[in-house]
């Protein structure tokens, strides 16, 4: 079991750890509501250091990425981040994962843990067949990355940044430092809220992580950040995405650019927009006080037509809320469903995604 | 850190006999502390009657959800309505505020089937806590 280099500070700060994707990780600290409330109201900091980090860089980066990926990566300005889809042939997705676009011939990839590897060797095998001059360096294990997300983590780290954070877009990155420490600084997150993910060296991360939460900001495990991305409408890829599914059932077409003449699954993905699709994406709230849990049946009528990818109790709507796949005829809002709780079938409304959105200022 | 007047089942529930010799059953510390921050509670009507390690109702956390059997048989007289409509009470005070509900024994006998506070303790230690 892989540990990152803030292992001892979490078991030190009462962290539950458990195995997530191969790593020893926290689940929680102080508890996963007040970890969730902090974050919508004021900072918590998520140790993400288990993310992968590729650096994919060379002359042939940007095409081989706008091959590899369903957005325009050759038409990113440097500076930027784009949420994008890695897709095979066939238009299944093999991953989810944020581009940062440092120079027109370096990017940096965030896969997820569990699918590092599995795109380590798929971008290998596509340079080669494709025979694009890359060169690929994980740096997963020489950095440590933390996101620092909620309405006050600007301006809490600002006084520490050398960044302008307060003017800084979503969807961007910059090299600057903290607390005088090198640092690339991204305004992305998995929250739902706004906010910075922070990768640095090694060795600084331990200190910059505990002087910030002397700053006031909340440690939070992977328990919240699970709560808070159901609640803000992202997709965990392996529970809610796979290679079964392609970015438009799973309600994903806007991080699809058809415009860009060839990349992975384009195709297919081209026929199901003219075709229509068969099953898709929902987002339903429960009727009763019970969450729906990852492979609880979802019917309509007494049939079985989906099942539940993921659920958790909404503090928001304060109630079960969960995603599924379920036929195409079935997905419109305010369809009325039923999931398997146990044994206890419990009433289920269709609802647009995301189930919360931050108030936005100006 | 459990009250030494009452007794454990080896599924993390206490059973207090009450002076009017009704017992309230709750949830230890140590299983409110395993299941997190819970949000639902689903406890029997009263009237109902349970068997010995019969299921007793639910206890839902954002982790996990956990059966609650009953350590001993009877009759439910009372439910915490408490409890259910704050199940964080449970998370803050599992021997106090967060009882679940309140029981007419029908054998009462059973109790000595179950732990002292001391025995549990060495119990949780059995178990690696």
């Amino acid at each position: 079991m892989k540990r990152t280099p803030l292992y001892q500070d979490h078991a030190n700060r009462g962290g539950k750890l458990v195995p997530f994707a191969g790593w020893e990780m926290p689940i929680q600290f102080a508890g996963i509501l007040s970890e969730v409330k902090s974050v919508r109201s004021g900072a918590g900091i998520f140790d993400v250091s288990h993310m992968g980090r590729l650096v994919i860089s060379g002359t042939d980066a940007s095409k081989l990425l706008d091959m590899l990926t369903t957005s325009y990566i050759s038409r990113m300005q440097s500076g930027k981040a784009k949420y994008t889809l890695i897709c095979n042939e066939n238009g299944g997705i093999i991953d989810d994962t944020i581009i940062y676009k440092h120079t027109p011939n370096k990017f940096l990839m965030i896969p997820n843990a569990s699918n590092e590897e599995a795109i380590i060797k798929w971008i290998n095998r596509c340079a080669a067949d494709l025979n694009y001059e890359i060169e690929l360096q994980r740096v997963t294990t020489d950095t440590l990355m933390m996101a620092l997300q909620g309405p006050q983590a600007a301006q809490i780290l600002q006084p520490i940044c050398s960044i302008d954070l307060l003017n800084a877009k979503p969807f961007c990155i910059f090299e600057g430092k903290i607390l005088g420490y090198d640092s690339t600084i991204a305004t992305t997150g998995y929250t739902g809220e706004t906010g910075v993910e922070i990768i640095c060296n090694l060795n600084d991360g331990p200190y910059l992580w505990s002087e910030l939460i002397n700053l006031g900001v909340t440690p939070c495990g992977l328990g919240a950040r699970d709560l808070l991305r159901i609640e803000a409408g992202l997709l965990l890829h392996g529970s809610d995405m796979n290679t079964n599914v392609s970015p438009l059932e799973a309600g994903l077409s806007r991080f699809v650019s058809f415009d860009k003449p060839a990349f992975f699954g384009r195709a297919i993905m081209l026929s199901q927009q003219e075709l229509g699709l068969g099953k898709s994406l929902i987002g339903f709230k429960l009727e009763d006080k019970v969450i729906p849990r990852h492979g609880y049946e979802i019917l309509k009528n007494n049939d079985i037509i989906g099942e539940v990818t993921s659920g958790s109790y909404s503090p928001t709507l304060d109630t079960g809320i969960g995603l599924g796949y379920v036929p195409i005829e079935f997905s419109r809002e305010d369809t009325e469903l039923q999931v398997d709780i146990r044994g206890r079938m419990t009433k289920a409304k269709v609802v647009p995604l995301p189930f919360y959105s931050r108030k936005r200022s100006k | 850190m459990n009250p030494a007047d009452r007794y454990y089942s080896t599924e993390h529930e206490w059973v207090l006999v009450n002076q009017d010799n009704m017992v309230s059953i709750g949830i230890t510390e140590y299983a409110q502390d395993e299941l997190g921050d819970l949000v639902f509670v689903e406890l029997p009507a009263t009237g109902t009657i349970v068997e010995n390690m019969g299921k007793l109702g639910e206890v839902e956390s954002v982790k996990s959800v956990s059966d609650i059997f009953c350590p001993i048989s009877g009759e439910v007289v009372e439910i915490n309505q408490e409890a259910v409509e704050s199940p964080e009470i449970i998370n803050e005070d599992p021997y106090g505020k967060g009882w679940l509900i309140r029981l007419d024994p029908s054998n009462p006998d059973q109790l000595d089937q179950l732990m002292s506070a001391s025995e549990y303790e060495i119990f949780l230690e059995s178990l690696g806590h």
